[in-house]
């Protein structure tokens, strides 16, 4: 059985008159990589905040090992933070950034020396505790900032898109370090990100919110084979919609453009005559080629994109458009543009979202 | 363009001239204190005169309380408008450049209307308390440069980041203002303070209606009684205000790198 560690019951945020966050309930678990992941806007950044203690809820509370924490100071939390913009103090070298919370703590002076040379191999960056923060990269100053937010041994850590200042190549070497110190250390983590590539790749549980309220709440897989949501389907991943209109409820059957197909996920609250939208992700469609699906459809080829392993294609059923991806196989070479194919979709493959 | 290099070269000379002739003419006429050949017998006179070292003690240790107390009132301050106040910014903007709008003299006649010895603080009561105004006096004098280069200074850090990674390790707001937010500013709380340490060590105004004995008002006793001296002390005087100034510039140069580099 696993262990409730942060409890968020019922929490809203107002400023003013905008209410950012609408009554959201999350639970995480100990030792948890949980990603909060949303549009700008979405409230992700200000639940981080109400976590922190930075920002007070309107309403709801915030429970963290079984404490209630929405009253509490941000310096009494024992919380560590890893900021967007390193957040590094400037006027301190490597070994005292990281050795601050311990030193605001009471620590004695070895046990802090100690403990930040134990950081310092943990992040790789042993020698470097006489550099000042501008001696280091972009890559290296974020690292020092999550030392530093874990050295104090925190109940939780929390990461306010600490990867978003940095070029791609050291983002994604600095995520999986992230993680695999995370991994080490047990420590429940709460991320945001905006980032779907990111938080799919980190993360145990994803939180897709969307304006201030959670969409779903799932493990990566859930979230992008299984959205709940037309926002989750849509902003995680890249989603085919097709608008099909239902021409007999009872045997389940929709036309696409013309076309008819039955479709064994179409809900029984759909009418005869309703129009629906049906939505598949791109490696869910596949060229027909002479093999069984259970819906298969004509189309014309209007894009071919050629991405190595992978070829995407864009097939026009009529109004509708649909992507899909093909593995690269060497000895039959993709389908030209203006060319006439069938595609093929899997029924088990298609969720009907409401309009 | 080697015109306009000509007439820049023309403006920089009138200009220096304009600064550099006075300059020059005091200092020549301190020199000549001896009939017929230079000397420094006038800065001797003075440098020697107990009355200077008394004045110049005093108007020394008036002008670092102004310093001290001046950083207590401004970093805070400033601190907190930025952080919790960002709306009142304008208003404590104009509330700082007040004293440079009203005259000295208006100042300190409402200073000693308000706290006369007839009043509810009576500070002119004591040499302490008239002390006291003074120095208060001096920091709402120095209030305009002291702030602004503590707010400028403020400009280059990002304070409330700073200030929320300072907070979530479990520092107060007393350990994050010493030992992370003035340490960062500290050459732009030192220009400020150098700033209003040049201003006020020859402050004769306020000084004389108080009836304090300071530098600014000896430079003013001297000058009516005799005829080189005055011109050695104004050229001493101005020398402390460039040592002032020239302390400013090198201080600039050991400011904290912040900036990032992107790799």
């Amino acid at each position: 059985m696993t262990e409730t560690f942060l409890k968020i019951e019922a929490i809203t945020k107002s400023f003013k008159d905008n209410q950012v966050v609408k009554g959201v309930d999350l639970a995480f678990n100990k030792g948890e990589f949980v990603s909060l992941l949303g549009p700008s806007g979405c409230g992700k950044t200000t639940i981080l905040r109400m976590i922190a203690g930075f920002e007070r809820p309107t309403s709801g509370s915030i429970v963290v090992d079984g404490r209630d924490i929405t009253d509490l100071p941000p310096n009494q939390r024992k919380i560590g933070m890893v900021f967007q913009a390193y957040a590094l103090f400037p006027n301190m070298n490597v070994a005292d950034n990281i050795g601050f919370g311990l030193k605001i703590a009471g620590a004695p002076r070895q046990e802090r020396e100690a403990r930040t040379e134990e950081m310092l191999k943990l992040i790789g960056l042993p020698g470097y505790g006489k550099r000042f923060p501008f001696e280091l990269s972009g890559g290296q100053q974020q690292r020092v900032a999550l030392a530093r937010a874990i050295a104090p041994r925190p109940s939780m850590l929390l990461l306010d898109e600490p990867l978003s200042a940095l070029d791609a190549k050291i983002r994604v070497s600095l995520r999986e370090e992230i993680r695999a110190i995370q991994r080490e250390l047990g420590i429940t983590t709460v991320f945001v990100t905006h980032d779907q590539e990111e938080a799919l790749s980190i993360s145990d549980r994803i939180v897709v919110m969307n304006a201030g309220k959670v969409e779903q709440f799932g493990t990566p897989f859930e979230i992008y084979n299984k959205p709940q949501t037309r926002f989750a389907a849509t902003f995680v991943g890249t989603l085919n919609t097709l608008d099909a209109k239902v021409v007999d409820a009872a045997s389940k059957t929709v036309s696409i453009d013309g076309q008819t197909a039955a479709i064994p996920a179409l809900p029984t609250r759909a009418k005869t005559g309703d129009t629906v939208a049906l939505t598949m992700r791109p490696e869910a469609v596949s060229l027909a080629n002479g093999v069984a699906k259970d819906i298969t459809l004509d189309g014309t080829v209007t894009e071919v994109a050629f991405l190595g392993a992978v070829i995407r294609l864009k097939v026009k059923l009529g109004e509708n458009t649909v992507a899909l991806d093909t593995f690269n196989d060497q000895r039959r070479p993709p389908p030209k543009y203006g060319e006439a194919v069938k595609i093929g979709i899997a029924g088990s493959d298609i969720l009907v979202l409401d309009q | 363009m080697k015109q306009n290099r000509m007439w820049a070269w023309i403006v920089f000379t009138v200009g220096a001239l304009y600064f550099m002739i006075p300059l020059i003419a005091t200092v020549v006429f301190s020199l000549r204190m001896r009939r017929d050949y230079l000397s420094f017998d006038a800065y001797t006179s003075v440098l020697f005169d107990k009355q200077f070292h008394a004045t110049f003690g005093y108007s020394l240790i008036i002008s670092l309380f102004t310093v001290v107390v001046g950083l207590i009132v401004t970093v805070p301050a400033a601190y907190l408008v930025r952080l919790r106040l960002p709306q009142l910014r304008p208003f404590v903007e104009f509330v700082t450049l007040l004293p440079l709008i009203i005259p000295p003299i208006i100042l300190v006649y409402g200073y000693i209307k308000m706290y006369n010895t007839s009043s509810v603080l009576p500070l002119t009561g004591t040499a302490i308390g008239t002390d006291i105004l003074l120095i208060l006096s001096y920091v709402a004098l120095g209030l305009p440069y002291m702030y602004r280069a503590v707010d400028t200074g403020m400009r280059t850090i990002d304070v409330q980041t700073l200030t929320e990674a300072a907070t979530i390790m479990g520092a107060r707001q007393l350990t994050i203002i010493t030992q992370i937010i003035l340490p960062n500013i500290m050459i732009a709380v030192l220009s400020g303070a150098f700033l209003t340490f040049a201003i006020v060590i020859g402050e004769f105004t306020m000084a004389s209606l108080l009836g304090r004995p300071s530098f600014g008002v000896y430079l003013q006793r001297i000058g009516i009684s005799k005829s080189y001296e005055p011109a050695a002390l104004a050229v001493i005087s101005f020398a402390i205000t460039w040592g002032a100034m020239g302390m400013i510039q090198l201080l600039s140069r050991f400011a904290p790198r912040t900036s990032v580099r992107n790799t």
